[in-house]
């Protein structure tokens, strides 16, 4: 057989119309969707008393301060291996759930599952369900087409903004920026990352959808590393269903399959895929098509999960009656095991994590200086981290050198015992280190560092140089 | 190749549509690229012609374009951007300045940012201006003074460091300082001056207050180097018991040849090349280094 055609160097995207469906996974995915709009949206809004000297927002990304808020944690510039140990944390957290339940993570916490699963009931709101949907694609619209088709596009403009403007906050005071907001006056930085988001959350959500997952998104390829043969995955029982063919009421089931290819678990899949080809690499494991094949199943009076979440262990040893999934395999025990250093890690540094830090940095040019009177001067420049939230008093002590005095240089008389650092911030000291020349060109010293009224020190070590004695 | 009004071909082992095409029996799938990917291509691409007009991007080779290329339609450059970038700096130095100006050495030394103003800006002109000779730091090398010691030959206070960068040491101006220490070569004998450079190196290395005082010294070098050896700023006379040296390491060699033919630096007069401001950031600098006395 072969006809004569046009053969296309492009392939045209065939648009998906989402039957709607109702039942226990469709449940749940509304429910993940509440809680997680409901987190992002309503987050930057949780106040968290810091005292006076820092912002109150629980979560706060404070660029132009260069300080990461989270509720008690606090995260400075040059502690971002808490953050990156937290990313890791997560990472694997996510390919441990993928390996025990597959696609959880796509199927219902994804921004884009979640987005889209939005976007598409907004539209089936304005435009009816699958089939009137794709009437209404059909040219030439009608008026009500075009209206409706119209409002759904404000609809999603419209969560688009709030989902761009909702981004903000977390880097930005919330109530100050809302109260600027409201007022038309925006920081340009502000307007443009609400703009960009508005943009790629209507785009993303309301056009790309299905695409971003099989084409564009890293994870959705790469996580088949993760599978083996007793991840949960969505499975079309074959043994069940086959052969499949049309079934009037009052048939006999006997000789023929469970499937009377309805097709409904075609119709409500987002990614237009037929879940009865076997497991796919589109495949999101949204288990809409599970509550599509219930319902159905139900109206025939047949037992449920034709469709159903199972393993692939699962399926070949049905016949002796094993359901049990082997969670434990070396795959999911290396996780936890890898899992738990990170996390003893991490809680380690956040416990031991000093409030206090001195940093002493020795003088490259000139590395010593020859005073009148032969002593040796060396210059040093020393910042003090007080990271705690209150105004601070320290005091500094050089030893590890016979006779060492120093003396603290810069504008106004500041003495070595009352050295002053804001709360939250970081103080620049020049000191000067005065000692007696020896036979030894280079010499070890010890800067330490004590709060006024307080147990908080810490200490760091630095060199003296000089020239030898003669 | 036309691709149009052909059969369609199914590969039969692939299942895939082929395009039509045939090189020795071998045919070529067609393995569509995606419409969306396409599509972004193709922006990209109109993309980049709007791109040429409205910004400077191809290369002039003879051509009266801006700096040898074409010029944007809306005459936007790196040149011009730096420029406004340069404008806006001083700008908000222009704040700073005013109150720089307005202070005097002490009120600089009372207020922190005015302080940090001055010794940044001081650096940057240092830099530029002072560190060939004195180095980067200041520390200074063999006839070149060290800025950050206590041993100042024509003094260390805020006003005569002022006074040094405007005027310089034995530069062209009529303002400047100077001094001239004698060769002492004809005056002396060869065992005299040894004598004396012994002399000069004990009282260097002696630390108790009784230093004996030869005749000689006090006679033929006190009256620059006072009795002592401590040096006379008024005239530049330098203090010679420190054990900080100027134009040798100070051993007796060196000591010997500046007796008998002194050596003398020059530094230049920068009242003409640079303005009130930055003579008085770069004196607070030079201050800042060691702290003056």
């Amino acid at each position: 057989m072969s006809q004569v055609s046009e053969i296309s160097l492009f392939a045209k995207r065939k648009k998906i119309y989402q039957k709607r469906v109702w039942g226990k996974y469709r449940k749940i995915k509304w429910l993940i969707l509440m809680c997680t709009l409901g987190i992002y949206y309503l987050c930057p809004w949780i106040r968290w008393d810091r005292g006076i000297n820092a912002p109150d927002q629980a979560i706060l990304i404070d660029m132009l301060n260069r300080r990461a808020y989270f509720f008690f944690i606090d995260i400075w510039p040059q502690e971002v291996y808490f953050l990156v140990g937290i990313l890791i944390f997560c990472a694997l957290l996510l390919f441990l759930f993928t390996s025990l339940l597959g696609r959880v993570w796509c199927g219902y916490c994804c921004p884009q599952t979640v987005w889209t699963d939005l976007f598409i009931w907004v539209e089936r709101i304005f435009q009816g369900d699958r089939n009137t949907r794709m009437r209404r694609d059909k040219f030439p619209y009608n008026f009500s087409t075009i209206w409706r088709k119209s409002f759904t596009h404000i609809v999603w403009l419209l969560i688009s903004l709030i989902t761009g403007g909702a981004w903000v906050f977390y880097f930005n005071d919330a109530p100050t920026l809302f109260d600027q907001i409201i007022n038309f006056d925006v920081p340009r930085t502000v307007l443009g990352w609400v703009l960009a988001l508005t943009f790629s959350t209507y785009f993303m959500a309301g056009f790309a959808r299905e695409q971003v997952c099989t084409y564009v998104c890293p994870y959705s390829r790469f996580q088949s590393a993760m599978f083996d043969k007793d991840t949960l995955i969505v499975n079309y029982d074959t043994k069940r269903g086959e052969p499949r063919g049309k079934h009037k009421q009052g048939d006999s089931w006997i000789g023929r399959g469970h499937c009377i290819d309805c097709s409904a678990c075609v119709q409500v899949c987002h990614m237009g895929i037929d879940i009865r080809n076997g497991l796919q690499m589109e495949c999101i494991a949204c288990s809409l098509c599970i509550d599509a094949c219930n319902n159905v199943m139900n109206k025939l009076n047949l037992p449920k999960g034709l469709i159903h979440y199972s393993t692939h262990n699962q399926i070949g040893s049905s016949i002796k009656g094993n359901n049990t999934i082997n969670i434990w395999r070396p795959r999911t025990f290396y996780y936890i095991t890898i899992l738990s250093i990170i996390a003893i890690i991490i809680l380690y540094g956040f416990i031991t994590r000093p409030l206090l830090e001195l940093h002493v940095l020795h003088d490259r040019n000139p590395l010593f200086v020859t005073m009148s009177d032969g002593t040796i001067r060396n210059g040093y420049d020393i910042k003090i981290l007080n990271k705690t939230y209150e105004d601070k008093k320290y005091t500094l002590v050089v030893s590890g050198i016979e006779n060492t005095e120093i003396e603290i240089k810069g504008p106004g008389n500041i003495e070595a015992d009352d050295l002053s650092v804001f709360a939250n911030s970081v103080a620049h000291f020049r000191v000067f280190a005065f000692a007696k020349r020896t036979e030894l060109s280079r010499r070890k010293i010890t800067f330490f560092i004590q709060e006024h009224n307080a147990s908080f020190f810490d200490v760091s070590e630095s060199i003296f140089i000089s020239d030898r004695n003669k | 190749m036309n691709l149009k009004n052909q059969k369609k071909d199914i590969d039969k082992i692939t299942g895939i549509e082929t395009t039509g095409l045939e090189w020795d029996g071998l045919k070529e799938l067609n393995n569509p690229l995606p419409k969306w990917w396409a599509t972004i291509f193709f922006i990209s691409c109109i993309w980049a012609l709007i791109y040429w007009v409205i910004y400077p991007s191809w290369p002039i080779i003879f051509g009266e374009g801006e700096r040898g290329g074409t010029i944007g339609v809306i005459e936007w450059t790196q040149y011009n951007k730096l420029e406004e970038d340069i404008k806006k700096i001083k700008e908000i130095k222009k704040e700073y300045m005013e109150e720089f100006r307005e202070s005097s050495y002490e009120e600089i030394f009372e207020n922190e940012k005015i302080y940090a103003f001055s010794v940044a800006g001081g650096e940057s002109s240092f830099k530029n201006y002072c560190a060939t000779c004195h180095g980067i730091g200041g520390g200074g090398k063999m006839s070149y003074p060290n800025l950050n010691d206590d041993d100042w030959i024509w003094g260390g206070s805020l006003e005569e460091i002022e006074k040094t960068i405007k005027y310089g040491i034995r530069a062209d101006h009529e303002e400047s300082s100077s001094s001239e220490m004698p060769s002492f070569r004809d005056a002396f004998t060869e065992e005299q001056i040894e004598e004396l450079a012994r002399y000069i190196l004990i009282i260097n290395d002696n630390e108790s207050d009784t230093i004996p005082i030869a005749e000689l010294f006090r006679e033929s070098c006190g009256m620059c180097h006072s009795d002592d050896g401590s040096g006379n700023k008024e005239v530049g006379g330098p203090n010679i018991v420190d054990n900080i040296w100027l134009h040798s390491s100070g051993d007796m060699n060196g000591i010997t040849n500046q007796i008998k033919q002194p050596k003398h630096g020059i530094m230049p007069a920068w009242i003409e090349r640079l303005d009130e401001d930055t003579i008085r950031q770069l004196t607070v600098y030079v201050y800042s280094l060691g702290g003056g006395e």
